[in-house]
């Protein structure tokens, strides 16, 4: 798989996870979009200082190739999946009293 | 100097975010089994994903720019230090959000 597949799998599982496995909807919150809000224009600004510098290279034949701020647009997937992931499961402890 | 490329970063998001830690009150990381638990099996898939990724030659990375200091499947230390930093910030963002708009639904209510 091309890290172009696996990152729209990884985007569709955390949809998948926050929906209808943990059942915290946080996709349908103003508090999870605010947050998100908040944090994308620093993922834009770390993965440009990775990329940008070259201390994270990426093969060109496992991208779409189209960049944002330098960083392969994969990288948002990567990171909003991570982000909603344990978000979701943050929310879901929290409910269970952990 | 040039080999804390990465960790630069990693610096740059816990200065970031973890000052909301004190003057926001958030209160994440004193819950440290709520935070543990919430990143673990999360941040597993995504080091199996970073694995998988670094084995097939999706990513790599500048040997001069990192501290050279690996764990298993040859995953740099910061790449395992990144999948605790940013999930950290992540949580302490929703938080910092939950405290300044209280009347907003988060979802574990009592």
């Amino acid at each position: 798989m091309s890290y172009t597949q696996i990152a729209v799998s990884a985007v569709l599982l955390a949809l998948v996870l926050d929906l209808f496995v943990l059942r915290t909807s946080l996709i349908m919150r103003k508090v999870f979009w605010t947050s998100y809000a908040i944090i994308l224009p620093f993922q834009l600004l770390t993965n440009w200082w990775l990329t940008s510098r070259n201390i994270v290279m990426y093969d060109a034949g496992s991208i779409i190739g189209t960049r944002i701020a330098s960083a392969p647009v994969e990288d948002l997937l990567f990171g909003f999946a991570l982000i909603l992931g344990v978000q979701s499961s943050w929310v879901y402890l929290g409910r269970r009293g952990v | 100097m040039l080999k804390l490329g990465y960790v630069a970063m990693l610096a740059f998001t816990v200065l970031g975010s973890f000052w909301l830690e004190v003057a926001l009150k958030v209160r994440v990381l004193r819950r440290v089994r709520r935070w543990a638990l919430s990143i673990l099996p999360i941040a597993i898939l995504f080091v199996l994903w970073d694995a998988y990724a670094i084995a097939h030659h999706h990513w790599h990375f500048d040997t001069n720019q990192i501290l050279r200091i690996y764990g298993p499947f040859k995953i740099p230390l910061e790449e395992f230090l990144f999948f605790l930093v940013v999930p950290l910030a992540a949580l302490m963002t929703l938080e910092a959000v939950r405290n300044v708009k209280k009347h907003w639904i988060v979802g574990d209510e009592k």
